[in-house]
Parts: structure tokens; C-alpha cells; sequence
């Protein structure tokens, strides 16, 4: 063919693009994070229904220190507290006022300050050793930690609405809310039906989970690129590993605040939750 | 030039769900941003009640939020 046509050379100068960029991955031997990160292999009790592997020995770790800070807090108690101990009162109180009496009220309130503590220390806890060195994965990156912590929400909530209203009187308040004329009852009971039994506790520990995978991908994919760059990569490349480093410790930075704001969402909405349940009928 | 689009086919590899999670992405980005700047909006009208709509709006932002999340595991989900 004589005639050059313009959209063919185009497409080769794309063609080319696509195929380099794998290509340059493959040789360098750059790996991209992937969902297996959260499937570890056991370290003990292999094949039997105790499988134990790294997330879980986190999981342990994260919960003695938090035991443990706690314990050490509570013997040590003065009347004048010391930085360690305003510390610990500070976070007590955030919960207590922030969430608990901001939310449900002052009455309400005292009844589910330690459910609601309980969670938020436990949920940031487990959300910070993300980002401890040698630690890197956080201990709610799997479901079954959220999965826990929001079945025992939802029962509390069921428990608190049945114990306020009774069975009956709770169905009747959350399936079917005053104030709505008759027939758009067909249209809003099945979706308060899934709301009340399903979408909560399943968004509740859905939100946790993904937040923590999302945050794990991303600094994996942040600092593994930086290792490529600075190692692998041709020496005109390296810039780039300072790039990469940089916004690894950012997203590292931000992942704290992340690990705060979902354990406190988590609390808030746990909250909102028992405070729909025993709202009075208007 | 239909053997280089057939090229180009072949080497564009990847997963769909990428492009998914970008469209998940989408409306919970539009649903955030409509939500603070109203909470700002508000805040700035009436100082005096500024923690109460914060506490509001974090309750909304954990509703919107979940859904650009359902987006992400439905990407590891259904591969």
C-alpha cells in the first residue's frame, strides 16, 4: 500500500504504549498488591478449623495492648492525672459526650457508654496496627472482626427496640413509621424490612472491612513501588521511588486518620442505630 | 488495520472491575461532595450549632461512603 494512512501510524504509536508499559512490569518484576495480602498462610494448627495465621496473631497482639494500656491506666488512676492517664480520660470522654450523649442523649446515654467504648477503642485499635511497622495489616481487614463487633450492635439494637416497645410494638415503629399515608406502606415496609435486618449490620461491617483493605492496597502499592523504583528500575526511573516514598508516608498519615474517623463512624452510626430503635412513637 | 486493532485487543489486558470501580465511584463522589459543602454552607450560617451538623454529617458520610466501598468488593467479589 502506497498511501500512509494517518489513523493507521496513530494507532501503532498507541499499540506500542499499551505494550511497553506491561511489558517494562514484567521485566522489572514490579508486583502489584493483590486480595491474596489478606489471605496469609496458617502458621499453626494447619488444615483444622483453628487455622492461625498472621492476622490473627495482630489481632492478638493489638488486643493485649489495648487490654493492657487500659489495665495499666485504671491501677495507676490518680485524682490529678498524669499526661498517660489524660490521655486514656480524653478518649473516655470523647466517647461519652462526642458520641454518646451527642447522639442518643443524656439519659439514654448511660446505658450503652461501654457497648459504645468498647467498639470505638477496640475498632481504632485494630484499625492502627495497619500502619505499626513489622505489624502492617490491620486487624479488621478481614470481615470476621467487623462481622463480630456488628452482630453484637444489631443484637443490642433488636434487644434495646424489643425492650423499650416490645416485639410487636418494635415491628410496628420501625416497619411501619407514622405519619405516611396507607398505601405507600406497600412501597416502604419491605424496604424498612431490609434496612432494620439487613443493611445495617451488613454496611456496618462492610464499610469497616473495605476501608481497611482499601488502605492496605494502597500503601502496599505505594511502598512497593517505591522498592521497584529504587532497586529494580532503570537508574532514570529512580526519581520516581521519591515520588512513590513520599506519597506512601502521606497515605500512611492519612490512614491514621482514616482508622479514627471509621472507628468513630462505626460508633456514631451504632448509636444512631439504638437510638432509632428506642425512639419514642410520635 | 483491522489485524492492529486484534493487536491492540491482545495486548490490553486487565481487569473490567477497574473500570467499574471507577464508575462506582462516581456518585458517592458527587453524594460526598454536595454533603459537606452543605454542611459547611450551614455551619457557616449558624455557628452555634456546628457540632450537631458535624455529628450529621459523619452519620451521612458513612452512608454515602459504603456505597463507593460495595463498589470495591463487588470488584473482588465477581471477577
Amino acid at each position: 500500500m502506497a498511501r500512509i494512512d494517518p489513523t493507521t501510524t496513530r494507532e501503532c504509536a498507541l499499540t506500542s504504549l499499551v505494550t511497553v508499559l506491561p511489558l517494562a512490569a514484567d521485566g522489572g518484576g514490579f508486583q502489584p498488591p493483590t486480595i491474596n495480602d489478606f489471605f496469609p498462610p496458617p502458621i499453626l494448627f494447619s488444615g483444622t478449623w483453628f487455622e492461625f495465621n498472621r492476622v490473627e496473631l495482630v489481632r492478638i497482639v493489638a488486643a493485649l495492648v489495648i487490654v493492657s494500656l487500659f489495665v495499666v491506666a485504671a491501677r495507676r488512676a490518680k485524682l490529678v492525672p498524669g499526661r498517660f492517664q489524660s490521655a486514656i480520660e480524653w478518649v473516655l470522654d470523647f466517647v461519652r459526650t462526642g458520641i454518646a450523649e451527642d447522639v442518643l442523649g443524656k439519659e439514654n446515654a448511660k446505658r450503652y457508654v461501654p457497648l459504645l467504648t468498647t467498639v470505638f477503642v477496640a475498632i481504632l485499635g485494630f484499625n492502627l496496627t495497619g500502619i505499626v511497622p513489622f505489624l502492617n495489616i490491620a486487624g479488621t481487614s478481614r470481615i470476621g472482626l467487623p462481622l463480630l463487633l456488628a452482630l453484637w450492635v444489631y443484637v443490642m439494637y433488636l434487644g434495646a427496640g424489643i425492650k423499650k416497645h416490645g416485639v410487636g410494638g418494635f415491628l410496628k415503629a420501625s416497619l411501619f413509621p407514622p405519619g405516611v399515608p396507607p398505601f405507600l406502606y406497600v412501597l416502604l415496609t419491605p424496604v424498612e424490612l431490609l434496612q432494620v435486618f439487613v443493611i445495617r449490620p451488613a454496611t456496618l461491617a462492610l464499610r469497616l472491612t473495605a476501608n481497611m483493605i482499601a488502605g492496605h492496597l494502597m500503601l502496599v502499592l505505594c511502598f512497593g513501588a517505591t522498592e521497584y523504583f529504587l532497586v529494580e528500575a532503570a537508574p532514570a526511573m529512580k526519581a520516581f521511588g521519591v515520588l512513590t516514598f513520599l506519597s506512601g508516608f502521606v497515605m500512611t498519615l492519612f490512614e491514621v486518620f482514616v482508622a479514627a474517623l471509621q472507628a468513630y463512624i462505626f460508633a456514631v452510626l451504632a448509636a444512631v442505630y439504638l437510638s432509632l430503635s428506642i425512639a419514642d412513637e410520635h | 488495520m483491522s489485524s492492529l486493532i486484534l493487536a491492540a485487543a491482545d495486548t490490553v489486558s486487565g481487569n473490567l472491575a477497574t473500570i467499574g470501580y471507577g464508575l462506582a465511584v462516581l456518585g458517592p463522589g458527587i453524594g460526598l461532595g454536595i454533603l459537606i459543602g452543605k454542611t459547611v454552607e450551614g455551619m457557616a450560617r449558624q455557628p452555634e450549632v456546628s457540632n450537631q451538623l458535624r455529628t450529621t454529617m459523619f452519620i451521612g458520610i458513612g452512608f454515602v461512603e459504603v456505597l463507593g466501598l460495595l463498589g470495591l468488593i463487588t470488584g473482588f467479589l465477581f471477577k
